[in-house]
């Protein structure tokens, strides 16, 4: 186990340095850092010089490659180079995006695979009920949606909401501008009254998103494993349903389940953009299309490197813990 | 990245159909009869054709007999619904009915030629690669697994962000067609490990072996013996493509990095009335139900074919 895990580390790296030269690709093709700046009013010659000096934009496109890798590897992740944006470092940034982003999803990721195992397995257990009709009907209604419009449809509701309970002489309890940058404040009633009112909605605009997906993998999984000649002779020898269900047919039909999870949460940690655009949380969503927004070639290029290195890392940890949880899988 | 983790990708659906004659035409032309009476009994995916069909005639043709057209402004702003302007006008005056044809026409060509140039992409490299095997096979999987590591969306953000350039010198450009052909080159991954799958497994048959033996070219054998087996999970994953690209298309219009002026689509109108919601909630709900319209048909229609083409389907699932 250990030695694949080694081995397919090594592999990355090459992975890595296709995707990072890939990636800087992309950003030089998506345009100038410095054209729209140019065009906004006429600039000397001497001011244009320097700025393409300081980005490094006037050499050619493998020297700026080699720079920026090298000083990638050694920690220096750049900076926003756009003038009367210039100079944020880009890794700090990052790191900031990356813990908003990472407290929102864990818990959205957490309650839509609970919820969704849930509803796949009493779907497939009760096959063709009313139950199991409504929980297909409503996942082929998520798949089919534009998940922005819900995000945006929720926020409408938690302001509605808001005027009501002022209306009452309550408090405004959603919070539709991210969670308080210093923090939440106050006793412990308080700060669980602002905590909940800035995740409810992005956590339910992220779990509508996720539940669909592995509601509709659980059921087929589950129903794979019903349908199994082990679990048709466990019942033949003479077992409870209960324990037919539980012991034999759901653990075998979580193998799926944790695979696909365990993926997902690899890519969504790259940034839950609708969700993070619509509700204002400044994590690696919204960093990212400001980025690409603004023509930042470094900050978009730290991103993708981010991005990438957890969606390696969680497609190895998905293939560890495939081979953990069924023994015939054999990694090496 | 290896195919430990290819469950993710859609499963190939459909038993391979290689068995069946190649040559004899009557059997080939009831077989298509008897997927044509299985999808007709699909009842939702009927209705799903019914609609979709109301829907392309409705954008491409409703111009023509609609009253208004979308350059008309000047019409009260923030008009209600009435019988005059069903969908009540916008913030500057216009015409929803209009608007919306409009937007629905530039959704649905964004749509289709996003699903026909993935598939067209997909299918000829996986075709290539289950065939050819060898080091033509090890670089296109390379390829997709590094393809895998960027996430599609952030790709075709970054390269539709290239198209904006031209409106930082006064007056936009025509994008539609630019974001149409980004998203089309990244969303063929996965018919592509789909279709080389099925190759693989297609190549070692008899039928091949005989045409091979025959003489017939390597493009040949491809075109004309392998990817007919593999049509009907070809046709079923185009479907569920166009329904895909739809509102993958009004997610990059909605963060600002998809379609913008001159050109429209139904995420961009949303993006633009997202804060109409509380005021003048027709502005946002009608658009929104367009977009939930054509890929609810859309995915019906896939769910049909895909019941359709499976021999082994007997009962019908929504």
């Amino acid at each position: 186990m250990l030695r694949y895990i080694i081995r397919r580390l090594m592999i990355s790296i090459p992975l890595l340095i296709l995707a990072s030269f890939l990636c800087f690709a992309l950003t030089t093709a998506m345009g100038d850092p410095l054209g729209e700046w140019k065009l906004q009013k006429p600039r000397t010659p001497a001011e244009i010089s320097a700025a393409y000096e300081r980005t490094g934009y006037n050499k050619p496109f493998l020297e700026r490659y080699g720079s920026w890798a090298g000083d990638f590897v050694t920690g220096d992740w750049g900076e926003s180079v756009v003038p009367g944006n210039a100079g944020r470092d880009v890794k700090t940034d990052i790191g900031k995006a990356f813990v908003v982003t990472f407290r929102l999803v864990i818990l959205a990721e957490i309650i839509a695979l609970l919820l969704g195992m849930l509803v796949g397995v009493i779907g497939a257990v009760r096959q063709y009920s009313l139950f199991d009709y409504t929980a297909t009907g409503i996942s082929f209604a998520m798949f089919s949606m534009p998940l922005f419009c819900v995000a945006l449809i929720l926020k409408t509701g938690g302001i509605s909401l808001n005027n009501w309970l002022e209306s009452i002489g309550a408090d405004r309890w959603i919070i539709t501008a991210g969670p308080p940058g210093d923090g939440f404040k106050g006793g412990f009633g308080e700060q669980f009254f602002q905590y909940t009112g800035a995740y409810i909605l992005p956590t339910i605009s992220l779990v509508v998103i996720q539940f669909a997906l592995y509601s509709r993998f659980q059921r087929a999984s589950m129903l794979d494993t019903l349908n199994a000649d082990y679990v048709r002779t466990a019942q033949a020898k003479g077992i409870s349903e209960a324990r037919s269900i539980f012991r034999h047919a759901f653990r075998n039909a979580l193998i799926p389940i944790v695979t696909v999870s365990s993926l997902n949460f690899g890519a969504t940690i790259g940034g839950a953009v609708i969700t993070e655009t619509v509700f204002g949380w400044s994590g690696m969503g919204k960093f990212l299309v400001d980025a690409i927004t603004k023509l930042e070639p470094f900050q978009v290029l730290g991103f993708m490197m981010v991005t990438a290195v957890f969606i390696i890392v969680f497609n190895l940890i998905a293939d560890v813990l495939y081979a953990f949880m069924d023994p015939r899988i054999r990694l090496d | 990245m290896t195919d430990l983790t290819s469950p993710v990708a859609p499963p190939p659906t459909a038993p391979t159909t290689a068995d069946k004659s190649q040559f004899d035409s009557s059997s080939a032309r009831k077989q298509w009869q008897v997927i044509a009476r299985r999808f007709l009994r699909h009842r939702a995916a009927v209705i799903g054709v019914v609609i979709f069909v109301i829907l392309v005639l409705f954008a491409f043709l409703g111009s023509a007999f609609w009253q208004y057209s979308y350059t008309d402004l000047g019409f009260t702003r923030y008009e209600n619904p009435t019988a005059n302007h069903p969908f009540g006008t916008d913030r500057l005056g216009a015409d929803m009915v209009a608007q919306i044809i409009r937007g629905t026409q530039f959704s649905l060509q964004i749509a289709l030629v996003v699903a026909f140039l993935s598939t067209l992409i997909g299918v000829v490299l996986g075709a290539l690669a289950g065939y050819k095997g060898g080091w033509v096979d090890t670089a296109i999987s390379r390829f997709i697994d590094l393809l895998l590591v960027i996430p599609g969306f952030i790709i075709a953000a970054v390269l539709v962000r290239n198209s904006f350039v031209a409106t930082a010198t006064g007056g936009g450009s025509s994008n539609w067609l630019v974001v149409a052909l980004y998203l089309g080159l990244i969303g063929w991954l996965s018919i592509a490990r789909v279709i080389r799958g099925m190759v693989l497994s297609l190549r070692e048959k008899e039928f091949v072996e005989a045409a091979r033996a025959l003489g017939a070219s390597t493009s040949r054998i491809i075109f004309r013996h392998i990817l007919p087996n593999t049509v009907d999970v070809i046709i079923v994953n185009a479907t569920l493509a166009v329904a895909q690209a739809v509102l993958l298309e009004a997610a990059l219009s909605f963060i600002g990095l998809g379609v913008h002026s001159p050109d429209t689509s139904l995420g961009l109108m949303i993006s633009l009335n997202k804060n109409e919601l509380n005021l003048h909630p027709w502005l946002f709900l009608i658009p929104f139900v367009f977009i939930v319209l054509i890929s609810l048909s859309v995915n019906f229609i896939g769910d049909g074919l895909r019941d359709a083409f499976d021999p082994r389907q007997k009962r019908v699932k929504a």
